[in-house]
């Protein structure tokens, strides 16, 4: 079994066309999913590398699908602009030094806090051009913030974790950076408290861009708090407006006990830790489950686990639950279906534990049925690796 | 389009599928089969009474349908379409029937399912902040249900008081607000879905970005071809402190362009930045009485939120740049009462024009940078044709709505408006856009469509829409060209 790199996406049609039994890989910083250890071709998209065009006042990018995500975000900085999504870098949580590449950051829709109110990678991603398993190479979407030109593949194609097909060029929106940032803190709130708190602050209009709260024993990651949970609220934009949004939420949430106001670079590093799980990366291979559920759930969901390693984003709506030692998988979701449902990715675990665990939250009948049915419609030879996701 | 003065002239440029004789022999049938599962006033078959049905916003066709079936329940759906597909029977699935690109229009061997009787909103949830809601119910009534509390839900199409969700999801509808909150898409956690045989699912819920492949991406924008959506989640997001709208006046539309870009490449992200040109600006006024500066060929409405200071400083800064670029009047609104005439002059544009002349309205998406040069050919290609041009849109995303004017009783005429319209869109693929933002293919786009695609990527794309509907029973005609059909099912036979 062979690594191929092809260099266009003429090759990689080659490649596809001639072989059989791919396992598509950007950078492999993100190994999350099932690999059953059976050898396959890797089919890797290194080899395209490099931004093909980015005029920051169109604010959009077009690169190929193997440029390094370091790469792209220079060349962003440069231009006085950033990904909106904030993309979410996994290789601190699974121990590896792995370089992210931009097509990997989108196939597996990996945003940061600011998706609750800015959108994931998938709201972002503007086009793709990709390579099927018919060795077809086909365009989707394009590169204006509008578009209902036809079936939305390029949604498919986010998050679909390599298992569709190869992309080879991605366009995605951009945003100019912000001025400044701060972050209110709340302090010594229990997990139900910090919820309610979130939820007020997002019914006041100061446009809150990150919302996450951690727990005591959690939040004891974080030196600069001291012995308490920690609930805290970003704010972005120009200095003046941070300003008086921040007064405004101070006053809004005064109900809620000791307030904290981190400056912008406080802020800055505090949620790239959040954002790259930086309390679970502790280089060890302890289960981590990523859930989504309604903001108002989190906590519940914790509480009904009884689990002591777990703290939130997204309003609550995100939580990152480290177990001691099995994933518990069944537990887990039994207790998100119980409280109103969403779902939990197994990102982190022992490959045993991923083989024996379905680390994607399975799907009811009906719409496995229709995945199955689009997975035959881009690779209806089957050449490509999709137990990653079963 | 033209409301004021209806017409039954019907162009016949865009080709549609010849009825199946089979069906509209078994017509009587399947009426009785269609009562028995919805009872009462549920079933239209009477050809008076299905006028209405007939066409959508995209006035210049009709064809009555063989039925129109108006359900109340999701139980109702799931019944309706396992019959209709078990027969074969074509289904045109239709929310308010304000498609401007004949996404609604039937054909006569189809059955249209309407979901106008499903409106009741199921629940409101501030604390997470999303609201569900059946299909049915008008866009603008999601945002006056839960108004007074603070809220709203952002997509904000121009026909809001008429479209319902179901239509927006179906043509992942945008509006002037999409600037800063995006589009339907992006505000959607979740549908409730009847596949075509029958069959319940739900996607996604109050909880972010669904488990599994996107289904719920493909689905919005999928223009009533994949199943029919009978329930929707939806986001709200906090009403900001306040709004005030303020009117850039520039000489010309070029310099008005140039200014739109550079607001947007700065970092300023207003909530709206609207376009009208000169012809625009006068039937707006006359209409709404907006106060509209009269002495300018073009005119920004630039909108942005927040506290009365934070909407001071963005204001200086925005003038600075529109300074920059020439700016000949600025003009802000003084009371909600002003906001509210700017807002309304604007948002009645289509309405408007409509009095003075019938029109097709295009919607072609274009790059920012390329806006000057897409608005001067525009007047030039309309020109050409002899025609006049109203141009009115969503700037700030570079999504064009130049407005053709026509006489919708002459033949000749509606020709080359439709002929100049498919120009005007090619242009637009051709500056590095799409044919279309936020009003779907439809009929209407459906023969460009390899103007913009190869016939591989559309391949792809109906290979995915087969995965849902393997038969093609689910608006059969749209989106996709005949000719790019291929071996896909029906093998389409052109009246
Ligand atoms: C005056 C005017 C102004 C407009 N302004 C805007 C604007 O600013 N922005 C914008 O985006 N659009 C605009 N439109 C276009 C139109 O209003 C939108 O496309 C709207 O979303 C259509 O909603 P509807 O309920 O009327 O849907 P319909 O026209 O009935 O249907 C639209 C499409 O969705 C499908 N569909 C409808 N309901 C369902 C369902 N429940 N499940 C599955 N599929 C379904 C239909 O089959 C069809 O393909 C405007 C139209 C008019 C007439």
């Amino acid at each position: 079994m062979s690594v191929f790199e092809p260099k266009s996406e003429e090759e990689c049609a080659a490649i596809i066309l001639e072989g059989d039994s791919f396992e598509i890989q950007g950078g492999g910083s993100r190994a999350v999913g099932r690999f059953d250890g059976n050898s396959r071709n890797i089919l890797s998209t290194k080899g395209m590398s490099g931004i093909v065009d980015y005029e920051p006042a169109e604010m959009v990018m077009i690169a190929k699908a193997g440029t390094p995500v370091s790469e792209i975000e220079k060349a962003l900085k440069k231009g006085g602009q950033r990904m909106i999504f904030e993309p979410l870098d996994y290789s601190g949580l699974l121990g590896n030094k792995s370089k992210s590449t931009i097509g990997g950051l989108i196939a597996t829709n990996a945003s940061g806090p600011r998706r609750f109110v800015a959108g994931a990678a998938r709201d972002s991603f503007l086009g793709v051009r990709f390579v099927n398993g018919k060795g077809d190479i086909i365009k989707a979407g394009g590169r204006v913030m509008k578009n209902v030109t036809g079936l939305d593949l390029v949604k498919l194609l986010a998050g679909s974790w390599g298992t569709l097909a190869p992309m080879t060029e991605v366009t995605f929106k951009v945003v100019p950076q912000v001025e400044t940032e701060a972050t209110l803190v709340l302090l010594g709130l229990s997990d139900e408290k910090a919820a309610q708190a979130m939820a007020a602050a997002m019914a006041t209009s100061c446009e809150i861009t990150g919302a996450s709260h951690f727990p005591v024993n959690v939040a004891s990651s974080f030196k600069e708090f001291g012995d308490n949970s920690v609930t805290l609220l970003r704010l972005e934009g120009f200095k003046k407006s941070v300003k008086l949004r921040i007064e405004n939420l101070q006053k809004a949430l005064s109900s809620f006990g000791e307030q904290l106001i981190l400056n912008d670079k406080q802020t800055k590093a505090i949620w790239a830790d959040i954002r790259d799980v930086k309390p679970f990366a502790d280089s060890t291979n302890t289960p981590v489950w990523r859930v989504s559920v309604a903001p108002m759930t989190g906590y519940k969901v914790v509480a009904e686990l009884g689990a002591e390693n777990a703290f939130y984003d997204w309003q609550g709506g995100l939580v990152w639950l480290r177990m001691d030692a099995a994933p518990e998988a069944d537990k887990v979701r039994a207790a998100i279906s119980k409280l109103g449902g969403g779902h939990a990715t197994l990102v982190r675990a022992s490959a045993e534990q991923r083989l024996s665990t379905e680390v994607f939250q399975p799907e009811n009948e009906a719409v496995a049925a229709i995945s199955k049915r689009i997975r035959e419609q881009f690779d209806p030879m089957g050449k490509f690796y999709t137990g990653r996701m079963d | 389009m033209s409301t004021a003065k209806k017409s039954e002239a019907v162009s016949t440029g865009i080709q549609m599928p010849k009825p199946d004789p089979a069906i509209l022999l078994k017509r009587d049938q399947i009426v009785a089969a269609l009562k028995a599962i919805v009872p009462g006033e549920g079933v239209v078959d009477d050809p008076t009474a299905m006028k209405p049905f007939e066409t959508d916003g995209f006035l210049a066709y009709r064809f009555m349908p063989l039925a129109v079936v108006l359900p109340e329940t999701t139980e109702q759906v799931s019944a309706v379409l396992k019959y209709l597909s078990n027969e074969g029977v074509p289904i045109i699935p239709r929310g308010a029937g304000t498609s401007l690109s004949g996404g609604a229009i039937p054909q006569e061997d189809a059955v249209i399912v309407g979901l106008s009787r499903m409106i009741k909103i199921l629940n409101k949830d501030y604390e997470n902040r999303t609201l569900l809601v059946q299909s049915g119910a008008t866009n603008l009534s999601i945002s006056d249900a839960v108004s007074a509390d603070g809220f709203f839900y952002a997509p904000d199409p121009s026909s809001q008081l008429a479209c319902s969700i179901g239509g927006n999801i179906g043509m992942n509808s945008g509006g002037a607000h999409c600037l800063k909150y995006g589009v339907t898409t992006n505000n959607l956690l979740g549908v409730k879905m009847v596949l075509i045989d029958g069959t319940v699912v739900e996607l996604g819920g109050e909880h972010l970005d669904a488990a599994g492949l996107d289904l719920l991406g493909v689905i919005c924008g999928s223009e009533g071809q994949l199943g029919i959506v009978t329930e929707a989640t939806v986001r709200l997001i906090a009403k900001p402190a306040g709004a005030r709208p303020v009117m850039f006046g520039f000489d010309t539309s070029e310099y008005a362009g140039a200014c739109v870009a550079d607001i947007i490449g700065t970092g300023i992200v207003p909530v709206a930045i609207e376009f009208m040109d000169k012809p625009a600006i006068d039937i707006c006024e006359a209409f709404a009485k907006a106060g509209y500066p009269m002495d300018v060929n073009a005119l920004l409405i630039v909108e942005v939120e927040g506290s009365d200071e934070e909407m001071d400083d963005m204001l200086a800064r925005i003038v600075t740049i529109a300074k920059r670029h020439k700016v000949k009047v600025v003009k802000e609104s003084q009371s909600a009462t002003e906001a509210a005439l700017i807002w309304k002059g604007r948002k009645s544009a289509f309405g408007a024009t409509g009095r003075i002349a019938d029109y097709i309205c295009m919607d072609g998406t274009v790059p920012l940078g390329q806006l000057p040069y897409v608005l001067k050919e525009t007047a030039r290609i309309v020109e050409e044709y002899g025609l006049r041009v109203v141009n009115v849109f969503h700037a700030g995303d570079g999504n064009m709505h130049p407005l053709i004017l026509y006489n919708i009783n002459d033949p000749i005429e509606a020709q080359k408006a439709e002929d100049c319209g498919m120009d005007l869109l090619k242009l637009c693929v051709d500056a590095g856009g799409c044919l279309t933002g936020e009003h779907g293919v439809g009929i209407e786009k459906r023969d460009l469509m390899l103007y913009q695609y190869t016939q591989e990527d559309l391949d792809q794309q109906m290979a995915v829409r087969a995965a849902f509907d393997p038969e093609w029973i689910l608006n059969p005609s749209k989106v996709f060209p005949f000719e790019a059909r291929g071996n896909q099912k029906p093998l389409v036979e052109s009246a």
